[in-house]
Formats: C-alpha cells, sequence, structure tokens
C-alpha cells in the first residue's frame, strides 16, 4: 500500500545525493531501521497470498458437488469486484440478503444485554482510535465494496464483497477505498492484476487466511490487536494450535466459528462465557463457538481421579485459561503499550518510522512511527485472568468518564466468583495513552485518513484532526483535547496448546501465582488462613522446642547421674 | 488385692500393631502432602500432593472405619474411656518427677494399657481431631457435588479453615506424641514395645492363667 523501505528505492538515494549532508547518511547509518515514510501495511497485503506448500483448506471443501471452474456465468470477462458479486448473486440469490445483516456487513451490534450500539462503525478503541471517519483506509476491512464516507449504500447487495472470504487462489487483494495523504500515496507498487475470472471459478469455504486478511492484521498490522490471533496461524504447527495445526486437523475458523445464513457465533461483544449446554443433543449443531460444544463440559476423559478433579475445575475456570499458557506464541509480536502523545515527529519535514523491535520471526517491527507514537511488542505473554461474565461493556464515544479516575477502561466486563455465569478468563491488555475531550471527558474520533489538510496522517495536527473528527461526525467536542491514559482487554481464545502443555496446577495454586490478583474466594495453595497459620505455626514450633527443652533437661540429668534414662540397653 | 506378678506378655495385638504403624505412615504422608497443598513447603508437585493426600485419606479413613469396628468387637475401646484418676500424678510426673529419677505413677496392667494423660491424648485424637479431620475433608473432597449451592466458595473456605486448623493440632499431636515414646525405661523402649508388641506388665494371678490356657503364644515368659 502506502510506500516502503525507501532507503532501497533508487529514488531516495538520488535524493540523498542530491541533499549531500552528512548528517542524513550519519543519521540514517546509526539507526539502520529508520524508515521514511509512515505507512505499515505494505508487508501485510502480501499476508494472504497463498504458498504452494498450503494444505488443502479443509475436508469440507473437496466435498462440494459443484466445480465453479464450470459456470459459463464464471467464465468472465470480469474487471471489478462487483462484476463477479453480480454473477455470485445470479445462482445465489439469497447470499447477498443474508450477509447485509450480518456484523462484517453492518459494522454495528445492538448488545442484547448492555442496549449498547457496538461495532466498528460507532466503538473508540486504544489502537488506531477510531474507524469511523476514517472509512477510506479502515473500511479495507469492511466485506464491501467502496465505502469511504457516510454515501455508502448499505442496502445496494452489489457492493457486498464475496472474494475476500471466497477466494481460494489467495491471489485477491483489496485496496483503501479513498486517497490518503500524499505521504501514504503509493500505494501496491508492483502488485499484480488481480485475474478476476480465475478468482470466480476459484470460489470457496473459507480458509484461515481469508479470515486471516483482516482479523490477523487488526489494530494496523500482524498481531497487533488479539495477541492470539496473527499470520502465524496461517500455518501453525501442533504447539501453536492444536487445531488449526496445518499437518494436522487443519480447521478453518468456521470449524468452531459455526455459522448459518451468512452469520457466525463467537463474537467477542458478548460472549458465551459459560457454556453449560455442552455438545447438545446427538446431531444437534449448535450455533456457538465454545470449546464446551465439541468437547463438552466434563472434557477430560477417564474415571482417574485426575480426570475428575480436572473436570471439576470447567464450571469456575474457562479452557482457555490452561490450556493457551502464553499468547503470541508463534513468533508474531503483539502491541502491548501504545503512546499517541509523541506521534507527529519529523526527520527533515518528513515522517517515519524506527523498528527496534525484532519478533521471533525474525522480522522488524515499528517502535515508532510519526503517524501514530511510541509502541511496546511482546511475545510470549501470559495472559492476565478475570472473572467474566461473557458480556461487554464499552466507553462508547458518548461515554463521560473521570479522568482522575485512573485508566479509562475501552471495554469492561461483569464477573465475580460468586457469580454463577462467570468463569476465570484469560486476557491480552493494551495500554494506551490517546487523546480524549479535556473538556467533555469523551473520547474522541480523530480524522486520520484522508487526502485533506485536516487528516491527522499528513498533517500532524491532533487539534484539528480531533476537531474535524468529532465535528463530521455530529459528536460534541469542547474544542480542547488532552490525553488520557485507557485499557482494552481481548478475551484469549485461540493459539491453544497441546494437553502436554496445559498449565500444570501450581501455576495458579501458587502463593504468587497466575492468579494471585483475583481476591475474595478461597483457593487451596494459594491463599494461608492469617491468623490461624500463625497460631498453626507457633503450636507446632512451641511443640518442638518443649520437647528440645524436656529432652535436653533429661539429658543433663541422666549425665549427672541422677537418673538413667540415657542408657539404652535393657 | 489379688497378688500381682510381672510378666513379659504381648500387650499390643498383631492388628493394634498395624493400625498403629500404617495410621502412622499415612498420617506422615498425609501431613507433609497437605501442608505441601497449603503452601508450607514446594518439594511436591501441586498435582501430585493432590493424588497422594487423597488416596492416602480414603485409605486412612477406611483404617479408620475397620479400626472402630475392631475396637468395639474386641471390647478394646475401653481402653480409651476417660479416666481422670491419676491424671495430675501423671502430668506432675512428666514435669519433674521424670527428671529425678521418679517411677512412673502409672503402672501399666493389660485392663488399663495407658496412663490417664496419654488416654486423654488418644481420646482427643480419636473423638475430635480425627474426625474433624476426615470429615472436613471428605465434604472438601466433594466440593464438586455441593459447588452449585449459593456461597458455595465461602462454604468451602470454612471447610479448608477447620480442615487446616485440624491438621495443626494432628500435626503438634504427633510430635509430643514422638517425643513422648523416649520417655520409657530407655529411649527407644516404647518404639520396640510398639514394634514387638511385648512389655512387661504385672499381671493377676487369674490373668496368668486365663492367657496360659487361652493365648499361650501372649505370654513370653
Amino acid at each position: 500500500m502506502c510506500a516502503n523501505k525507501r532507503l532501497v528505492d533508487p529514488a531516495a538515494w538520488l535524493l540523498a545525493l542530491l541533499f549531500p549532508t552528512l548528517l542524513i547518511l550519519a543519521d540514517a547509518h546509526a539507526a539502520a531501521e529508520i524508515e521514511r515514510g509512515i505507512n505499515e501495511y505494505a508487508d501485510t497485503s502480501q499476508s494472504h497470498l497463498k504458498s504452494p506448500d498450503d494444505p488443502p483448506a479443509g475436508v469440507r471443501v473437496s466435498s462440494s458437488t459443484a466445480d465453479h471452474a464450470e459456470f459459463k456465468e464464471l467464465q468472465g470477462p470480469f474487471s471489478s469486484g462487483p462484476e463477479v458479486t453480480k454473477a455470485c448473486l445470479g445462482c445465489h440469490n439469497e447470499a447477498g440478503h443474508q450477509f447485509m445483516k450480518g456484523i462484517h456487513w453492518t459494522w454495528e451490534y445492538q448488545h442484547p444485554v448492555t442496549g449498547q450500539t457496538l461495532g466498528k462503525k460507532h466503538l473508540v478503541n486504544n489502537f488506531c482510535t477510531n474507524a469511523r471517519g476514517n472509512e477510506g483506509m479502515c473500511a479495507q476491512c469492511h466485506a464491501g465494496y467502496g465505502w469511504k464516507d457516510d454515501s455508502f449504500d448499505f442496502s445496494d447487495q452489489g457492493n457486498v464483497d464475496c472474494l475476500v472470504c471466497h477466494d481460494a487462489t489467495g491471489s485477491y487483494y483489496r485496496t483503501p477505498n479513498s486517497q490518503g495523504n500524499a505521504a501514504c500515496s503509493v500505494m501496491f507498487e508492483g502488485k499484480q492484476p488481480i485475474d478476476w475470472a480465475k478468482v470466480a471459478q476459484s470460489v470457496a469455504l473459507p480458509d484461515r487466511s481469508n479470515c486471516g486478511t483482516c482479523h490477523f492484521y487488526g489494530g494496523g498490522g500482524d498481531g497487533v490487536k488479539h495477541g492470539d490471533m496473527d499470520s502465524s496461524l496461517k500455518h501453525p504447527d501442533k504447539t501453536l494450535d492444536v487445531h488449526m495445526d496445518a499437518q494436522g486437523l487443519n480447521f478453518s475458523c468456521t470449524e468452531c466459528h459455526q455459522g448459518e445464513g451468512h452469520q457466525w457465533s463467537g463474537s467477542r461483544y458478548n460472549m458465551d462465557a459459560k457454556d453449560s449446554e455442552g455438545t447438545g443433543k446427538p446431531g444437534q449443531r449448535r450455533q456457538v463457538a465454545t470449546c464446551e460444544s465439541c468437547h463438552g463440559d466434563t472434557p477430560h476423559p477417564g474415571n482417574s481421579l485426575k480426570a475428575v478433579k480436572l473436570n471439576g475445575h470447567t464450571d469456575r475456570v474457562a479452557c482457555q485459561t490452561c490450556h493457551i499458557p502464553t499468547f503470541a506464541r508463534g513468533g508474531v509480536a503483539t502491541k502491548t503499550d501504545w503512546d499517541w502523545r509523541t506521534a507527529g515527529k519529523l526527520k527533515d519535514g518528513e515522517g517515519f518510522k524506527l523498528k527496534e523491535y525484532t519478533q521471533g520471526n525474525g522480522e522488524h517491527r515499528a517502535t515508532y512511527k510519526s503517524i501514530k507514537g511510541d509502541f511496546k511488542y511482546g511475545e510470549n505473554l501470559k495472559p492476565s485472568y478475570a472473572w467474566f461474565d461473557g458480556v461487554m461493556n464499552y466507553t462508547t464515544i458518548d461515554t463521560k468518564f473521570d479522568p482522575q479516575a485512573g485508566p479509562v477502561k475501552i471495554n469492561s466486563f461483569n464477573g465475580a466468583y460468586d457469580n454463577p455465569a462467570s468463569r476465570i478468563w484469560p486476557f491480552k491488555q493494551m495500554h494506551t495513552t490517546q487523546p480524549y475531550d479535556k473538556g467533555n471527558n469523551t473520547l474522541v474520533y480523530m480524522h486520520l485518513w484522508g487526502d485533506d489538510p485536516d487528516s491527522f496522517w499528513g498533517n500532524y495536527d491532533f487539534g484539528r484532526a480531533i476537531k474535524v473528527g468529532m465535528e463530521r461526525n455530529g459528536k460534541p467536542y469542547s474544542g480542547e483535547h488532552g490525553f488520557i491514559d485507557t485499557v482494552s482487554y481481548w478475551p484469549i481464545t485461540h493459539m491453544v496448546a497441546p494437553k502436554e502443555q496445559a498449565l500444570a496446577c501450581a501455576e495458579c495454586h501458587a502463593k504468587e501465582g497466575r492468579l494471585s490478583e483475583l481476591n475474595g474466594f478461597y483457593m487451596p495453595g494459594r491463599d494461608g488462613f492469617g491468623w490461624l497459620d500463625i497460631v498453626g505455626y507457633m503450636a507446632v514450633i512451641g511443640a518442638l522446642l518443649l520437647a528440645l527443652g524436656h529432652g535436653v533437661v533429661r539429658i543433663v540429668m541422666c549425665k549427672k547421674r541422677v537418673t538413667e534414662h540415657c542408657r539404652d540397653g535393657e | 488385692m489379688a497378688k500381682r506378678e510381672k510378666h513379659a506378655v504381648t500387650i499390643y495385638t498383631r492388628y493394634e500393631r498395624f493400625w498403629h504403624w500404617s495410621q502412622a505412615l499415612l498420617i506422615f504422608v498425609l501431613a507433609f502432602t497437605g501442608f505441601g497443598l497449603h503452601g508450607t513447603h514446594d518439594l511436591l508437585p501441586f498435582s501430585q500432593a493432590v493424588m497422594l493426600h487423597t488416596f492416602a485419606a480414603i485409605a486412612l479413613i477406611l483404617l479408620w472405619i475397620f479400626t472402630t469396628f475392631w475396637n468395639f468387637t474386641t471390647g478394646n475401646w475401653r481402653q480409651f474411656l476417660p479416666n481422670t484418676k491419676g491424671l495430675f500424678a501423671v502430668i506432675r510426673y512428666y514435669a519433674w518427677g521424670i527428671l529425678f529419677g521418679e517411677d512412673h505413677p502409672h503402672k501399666k496392667t493389660l485392663r488399663r494399657k495407658q496412663n490417664a494423660l496419654q488416654g486423654l491424648a488418644y481420646l482427643t485424637f480419636m473423638v475430635l481431631i480425627g474426625p474433624a479431620l476426615w470429615l472436613t475433608g471428605i465434604i472438601y473432597l466433594l466440593y464438586d457435588l455441593w459447588n452449585e449451592i449459593p456461597g458455595a466458595a465461602d462454604g468451602l473456605f470454612v471447610v479448608a479453615f477447620l480442615h487446616t486448623a485440624a491438621a495443626f493440632l494432628m500435626v503438634t499431636f504427633v510430635i509430643i506424641h514422638i517425643y513422648m515414646t523416649t520417655t520409657g525405661k530407655t529411649p527407644l523402649h516404647y518404639i520396640k514395645t510398639m514394634i514387638s508388641g511385648v512389655e512387661r506388665v504385672e499381671l493377676t494371678e487369674v490373668e496368668r492363667a486365663y492367657l496360659a490356657e487361652e493365648h499361650p503364644e501372649r505370654l513370653k515368659e
């Protein structure tokens, strides 16, 4: 997408020669990982390409009763995505209507419990903060064609992008729906044009690469957002994920994210934190993404005491808590901290990035970007743990908060040891310092993307980007912004390790174990009994001292020949 | 009063000794694993400690059920009847007399193998500490059967608290008990008795005649 690796670009060398300041060269030499230009997406655009050693997408594909390559409707010629969509809908005449009801299309979700209106169309997160108003860039991950502003027609099924999910060639790709700033203007350099007919004839059920095109790259890069979803899951080995193991079960996403009629289970907005229905009745297909829907609620087999004890945990501890010992284990790092305050530094009037983190697979990750600020990364991270009942509450653009009351929780959840609907779940925590409306004490929409003088990715002016972002979306803005610490919680549920690597008991049943932060309930091995322990140990020590003292006196009296107890042998 | 003579007699039958030593072993295992689970030490992986603790507990409960049956059918239970007669003499002996070579105020007989203090201690062990441990232990072990009752987590705290309190009492008891075994004629005398079962006790003529007739193998000399 945007220009990348300008240092190796011959034009950049020419430029450097034209300005033969030693400083520039010295600078570039000292920090070899500094790259001019502000875009980070170029590396991800290759992400969904298939490689020759890709295993088949899954058994369900090969059992299809139709070979799309034979259909005359798909012989083309096609010159654009919507043309292909039209051909698809010619036969699959319900698909568009089905799809348009779903969150992948609406980007909007009405939470049935909290009543909050959620979805990317509305929410503020603590990564790039808001898709709202930046659809020209962000809606690359909207499964439709052409959403760049409010004029997008959500009722036109001709705009549905069938291929992003169903392309099985790996050669299909999407580009931003609108031009960004000049600094981001060099997009998809050297990319092969899409062979529309071939792509249209090669459709199949989605595999991990299809879903991964967006879900592995949320937050603006590989693994950035979730920590348990990144490009390493395209070809994972068994150690990384037992179910997606490319040489083993090779599950596609929809094996677990069961769905019907283009609606899928398993949104984190409203999770099934404790599935007590289990596998359901024989043959029943449950539209849930829970472990229990396949493994049942007594998943540890056998009648051994160990199995009984482990199964005794399933009502209070999510499977993920023990079976995902760490996340971001595939060699791809996830972001853990983000500081927007430092965004906007320039080198010679140009944005740049610093790549000072090298992740497990050898790739270098940006630790600073002019367009975004400073980041920290982590790999093989231990999750944090909390009681979770599945219901997520969000700090939305309309929520007023107290800036003094500690980090603003982008999302929070209910759950407690005495709430039977909740279980202990693993989470990734994302910590960010991001702009907020200092006068109204709300989060803000920023105008980041656009080929106009107001967009932050171009002018690096927070005040202007926020003012325009709020105004254009009809939100009140006091005119004064500050920065506030925020935290978001990401339930960890992928990268399920082989059972041999599940957590040992003492990971939690220990004084300084993984659950040492959870309060209010007794856990063996973790909790003592305060004064009882003191009294108890004193009693034991007292008894030992008493025996010792008494024994010494007896020995002394015996040595003095007052008594004869010390002589053995009768 | 009938004439008494000292004889070497098997005062602890084979079952009593089996009971004692298997109980000793199980209590040691339970205390070691139990305090491992409590977090006192870290010498055993938690999962192994749970397994050992649970199986040892089940074994001990079975042993106690069988021993209770044995105690009542053999009449041995009478040995544990509380008896304060001579209690203070025994306490005074251990606190003072023993240091100056006084004789033990209690004379072991077949009818009363234990002195008053000993009897009281064992009674406490059998009706208080032991039951407190196995009762709370069984409730603890069966947590998964009652964990859906509202307040179960708080209930577990109470159960675990009582279990731990009783465990501290048990360990204290065992320490004193082991030390007391050194207070015999020689430091190892009582241990040897508990292994062989044989002790020199005063027998009435009737007892001697009974043993000679019915249990000649118990009468060693």
